[in-house]
C-alpha cells in the first residue's frame, strides 16, 4: 500500500472517530459557521468539539507548516483530506479570512517575525481578520485608493475610509491597503499594512443589504497610529501583495456555494413543484434549466480539481483564479435563481418560522454580490483577456 | 488520480500532433472534398497511423496492440479535431476495437483485433436509425432463422460505412423499441447478400453511409456478446464514442478559438486592432473559460471510463453535453469575429463549424445528454 493510501485510510478512520454527526450535515444558517476571534462563541457543543480536535491536529490549516500551527501536509495529502472530508460531508471547522487570504500572503511576503506573530493565532482561531481594500471611490479601480498613511517616526498615522469591509464589526485585526506615497503612480505608492481594530481612531458602521443582513461595513480611520514594522512586504510595493492575496480571495469566492452536497437540485425542485407520471419534474423548462445547471456544475467541479492539480504540476496560469471566480460566481447565482423558481410562492416569505426567516430569498439576494465582491465579473473577464489571452490595450 | 495528462500521455499527444499537423492540416480535408475523393480519407495516412501504433492503441497487447486506455484515445481524437482530419480512427481504432475486446469471443478477437492493430481491417458501427440518436429505439429486426438470424432494417449515420470491411450492427432480437432488453449486436460482412450501402456525402465532408439490410443472413458465430443482452455492451460502446467525440470537439474548439484570437490581434477597424474592443474581449474571455472547463470535464469522463467503466455514465453525459455546447459556441463566435471572411469557403473556419454540427449529433447531442443526466438524478 502506498504512503498516500495509508494516509487516506488513517485519515478516514480519524475523521470517522472524531467528526461529530452534527458536523456532517449541510450548513443551514450563518450560525453553523465558526469564525473564531477574541469574542467568538460556539453555537453548539459539537461545533466546539470539532473545532478543537481539528485545531489540535493542525487541520484548520492542513497545508501550512507545523511551526506556524499548520498540519504540514503535502499537496497530495491535503487533497486526500479534502476528499475524505467532502465524502462524509464534514464541515470546515474554522472559517476565516486569515486562513483563506492573509495567511498565504504572509507565508509569501511576511517577515519571520510577522509569520510567528500572526499565523499561529489564525490557525488556532484566536484572531479574526477583516480586509480593508475597497473605498467609496475605489471599487473596480481598486488601485486608485486614497486612504493615506503618513510617516511619524517609527509609526504611520492612517486616515481615510474603507467600504464593503466584510464583518469589520466582528474583526480583531485588519489587513489594509494604504497610500504611503501620494506622488507616485497609482500602483506604486500603496503599502499593505496590518493593525488592531481596537486601535484608537478605528470605527465601523454596518451596511444594510437587500438581503436584510449586514455582512459588510463602512470602516473609518481617524488618526490611527500603526508601527511601521506592521507593513508586509516592501513599503510602496503593497500592490504586489494585494494582487497575490486577491488570487486567493477569488479562488475562495469561486468555491462559494454548497456544490454537490445535500439533496440534488432537481429533487429539491421536485419536492415543491411535483413530478409527472413518468417521474419527470412537472415543469419542463425548469427541468431543462436544472439539467443544464447540473452539467455546468459538474464540469466546474472538474476544472476546480484540475486547477489544483495543474498548480501542483507547475502548469497553472496565475490569472486562472480570475477565470474560476467569474464562472463559479455566475454559477452560484444560477443555482439560487433556480432555487427561487423551484420554491415558487413559498420562497417569497421573508420572516415566517416555516421559511426559517426567509432563508431562501435572503440567500438568493446575497448571491448577487458574488459577481461584484473580490472583483466584478467584468473585471475578471478583462483580466483573462489581458493576462491570459494577451489581447491588446486591455 | 491527478486531472492532468501524465508525461507519457503528453508525449503521445506531441507525436500525434506532429504527424497530424504535418500530414493532414485542414487543407488535406479541403483537397479530399474538392476532388470528390472516392475513399474520403487517405489510406496512406491510415498506414502511417498503424505504424505509429495509433490504430492498435486500444487493442490488447496479446492481440498486437498497445493496450492503452480511453484517455490516450481521447488525446489522439483531440489532435484529429484540431485539423479535422478524416480518419477511420474513431470508427475502427476506438469503437470497433472496443466492441471486439469488450464483447468478443476469443475467436472473434483473434480474427479481427490483430488486423485492426496492423491497419488492414476497417470497421464501422451501425446503431442510429431515426432522425435523432435514440439507441433504445432500435427497430432493425433480427429474427431467428436456422442456426442464425435474418436481419431486416436500415441504419443511418454509419461513420465510415462506405469503406468498412466489417459492420457491427445493433438489432432487436426481442422486446419492443424503447426497451433495453432484446438488443443484440452482430458482426456483419458488408459484402453479404442483402446489404445495400449508400455513401452519404455529409455537410462536414467526412465519411458516413446509410445501410439497408434485406433478409441478411448471419450465423450464431456472428453474434457479439449475448443474444438479447446487448444493451449493456452497447451502452459502454456508446459512452466510449461519446468520450472520444467530446475530445475531438475540445481539439476543434481550441483550434477555432486560437485562430480567432490571432485574428483579433491582426484585424484593424476604426484605426484599432479589433481585439482592443471590450465587447470582443469579454466574449473571447468567456469562450476561453468555457473551453478550459469543458476540457476538464472531458478528461474527467475519460479517466472515469478508464478507472470505473460501469459508473462513467454521468461523467460522460456531462462531457458530451458540455463539449457540444462549447464547440457550438466556439464555431459561432469564430465565424462572427472573423466577419465576412468567416463566411467564405476560402477561409478554413467554416469547416470547423460544419464538423462541430456533425459531432453534436453523433452519439446524442447536448439536449439528449442533459435529459439523460436528469433521468440519472431522478428528476
Amino acid at each position: 500500500m502506498s504512503d498516500l493510501e495509508t494516509f487516506r485510510r488513517e485519515t478516514r478512520a480519524w475523521l470517522e472517530a472524531n467528526c461529530p454527526p452534527e458536523m456532517r450535515r449541510p450548513m443551514t444558517s450563518e450560525n453553523d459557521t465558526y469564525w473564531g476571534g477574541r469574542n467568538a462563541k460556539f453555537s453548539s457543543e459539537p461545533q466546539r468539539v470539532w473545532f478543537e480536535r481539528m485545531r489540535d491536529k493542525g487541520w484548520t490549516v492542513p497545508d501550512w507548516p507545523k511551526e506556524y500551527g499548520g498540519g504540514g501536509l503535502s499537496p497530495a495529502e491535503h487533497k486526500v483530506l479534502r476528499e475524505e472530508m467532502a465524502a462524509m460531508g464534514a464541515r470546515a471547522p474554522l472559517s476565516s479570512f486569515g486562513i483563506w487570504m492573509l495567511g498565504p500572503a504572509l507565508l509569501k511576503y511576511g517577515t519571520e517575525a510577522q509569520k510567528q506573530e500572526h499565523l499561529p493565532k489564525i490557525a488556532a482561531g484566536l484572531i479574526r481578520w477583516c480586509q480593508g481594500y475597497s473605498e467609496p471611490n475605489a471599487g473596480s479601480d481598486l488601485a486608485s485608493l486614497q486612504t493615506r498613511a503618513e510617516s511619524d517616526g517609527d509609526d504611520y498615522i492612517i486616515n481615510g475610509q474603507k467600504i464593503w469591509t466584510s464583518y469589520a464589526n466582528y474583526a480583531d485585526w485588519i489587513f489594509c491597503l494604504v497610500r504611503t506615497d501620494p506622488t507616485a503612480k497609482k500602483h506604486d505608492g500603496i503599502s499593505f499594512i496590518l493593525f488592531d481594530m481596537a486601535s484608537k481612531g478605528v470605527s465601523t458602521k454596518p451596511i444594510l443589504l437587500i438581503s436584510g443582513y449586514s455582512p459588510f461595513c463602512e470602516t473609518f480611520f481617524d488618526n490611527v497610529r500603526v508601527p511601521k514594522s506592521n507593513v508586509v512586504g516592501q513599503v510602496n510595493r503593497g500592490w504586489d501583495v494585494a494582487k497575490y492575496l486577491l488570487q486567493h480571495e477569488r479562488a475562495m469566492i469561486s468555491g462559494t456555494g454548497e456544490r454537490g452536497i445535500g439533496r440534488p437540485l432537481g429533487q429539491v425542485a421536485a419536492d415543491s413543484v411535483g413530478s409527472d407520471d413518468s417521474g419527470r419534474l412537472d415543469d419542463a423548462i425548469l427541468r431543462s434549466q436544472i439539467a443544464a445547471f447540473d452539467i455546468d456544475e459538474a464540469a466546474f467541479a472538474a476544472v476546480a480539481e484540475r486547477a489544483v492539480d495543474l498548480a501542483k504540476a507547475g502548469q497553472s496560469h496565475p490569472a486562472f483564479s480570475s477565470a474560476m471566480k467569474y464562472y463559479g460566481t455566475e454559477l452560484n447565482k444560477r443555482r439560487h435563481e433556480i432555487l427561487m423558481s423551484a420554491g415558487g410562492i413559498d420562497a417569497l416569505e421573508w420572516e415566517s418560522e416555516r421559511s426559517r426567516g426567509g432563508a431562501r430569498p435572503r440567500a438568493w439576494l446575497r448571491t448577487k454580490a458574488n459577481s461584484i465582491e473580490g472583483g466584478t465579473s467584468e473585471v475578471m473577464l478583462g483580466i483573462v483577456a489581458k493576462r491570459i489571452l494577451d489581447l491588446p490595450g486591455a | 488520480m491527478a486531472l492532468v495528462l501524465t508525461e507519457e500521455q503528453s508525449m503521445l499527444r506531441d507525436s500525434a500532433r506532429g504527424l497530424i499537423s504535418d500530414k493532414a492540416p485542414v487543407s488535406h480535408l479541403r483537397h479530399l472534398r474538392d476532388s470528390k475523393d472516392e475513399t474520403g480519407f487517405s489510406r496512406d495516412l491510415w498506414k502511417a497511423f498503424a505504424e505509429m501504433g495509433f490504430s492498435g492503441l486500444l487493442v490488447p497487447e496479446n492481440f498486437g496492440g498497445s493496450g492503452l486506455g480511453y484517455v490516450e484515445a481521447g488525446v489522439v481524437m483531440e489532435e484529429i479535431g484540431r485539423t479535422l482530419m478524416p480518419s477511420p480512427f474513431l470508427s475502427t481504432a476506438v469503437l470497433a476495437a472496443s466492441a471486439l475486446s469488450r464483447g468478443g469471443s476469443e475467436a472473434q478477437k483473434s480474427a479481427h483485433l490483430p488486423k485492426i492493430a496492423d491497419g488492414s481491417l476497417l470497421a464501422a458501427l451501425a446503431i442510429d436509425e431515426g432522425t435523432k440518436h435514440r439507441p433504445l429505439q432500435t427497430k432493425l429486426q433480427a429474427v431467428r432463422s436456422g442456426n442464425g438470424f435474418k436481419l431486416n432494417g436500415a441504419k443511418a449515420l454509419v461513420v465510415d460505412g462506405h469503406t468498412a470491411d466489417l459492420l457491427i450492427v445493433a438489432g432487436r432480437t426481442g422486446g419492443a423499441p424503447g426497451e433495453r432488453n432484446g438488443l443484440t449486436l452482430f458482426l456483419v460482412d458488408p459484402k453479404s447478400k442483402g446489404v445495400a450501402i449508400e455513401r452519404t456525402v455529409m455537410v462536414d465532408a467526412h465519411n458516413a453511409a446509410r445501410i439497408e439490410f434485406s433478409n441478411v443472413e448471419v450465423n450464431a458465430d456472428q453474434v457479439l456478446g449475448e443474444v438479447d443482452q446487448g444493451g449493456a455492451l452497447l451502452d459502454g460502446l456508446l459512452n466510449i464514442g461519446r468520450g472520444a467525440v467530446a475530445s475531438e470537439m475540445v481539439g476543434l474548439s481550441e483550434e477555432v478559438f486560437g485562430r480567432t484570437v490571432t485574428y483579433l490581434k491582426e484585424r484593424k477597424q476604426f484605426g484599432k486592432l479589433i481585439g482592443e474592443f471590450q465587447a470582443l474581449q469579454h466574449r473571447a474571455a468567456q469562450l476561453y473559460i468555457d473551453i478550459e472547463i469543458t476540457r476538464a470535464a472531458v478528461l474527467k469522463a475519460l479517466q472515469t471510463l478508464d478507472g470505473d467503466f460501469d459508473h462513467a455514465g454521468a461523467a460522460v453525459a456531462v462531457a458530451k453535453a458540455r463539449a457540444g455546447t462549447t464547440a457550438t459556441l466556439a464555431v459561432q463566435e469564430g465565424v462572427q469575429m472573423h466577419g465576412g471572411m468567416g463566411m467564405t469557403d476560402q477561409f478554413d473556419i467554416g469547416f470547423f463549424m460544419k464538423r462541430a454540427r456533425v459531432c453534436q449529433e453523433s452519439f446524442g447531442d447536448s439536449n439528449y445528454h442533459a435529459d439523460q443526466l436528469a433521468r440519472m438524478k431522478n428528476y
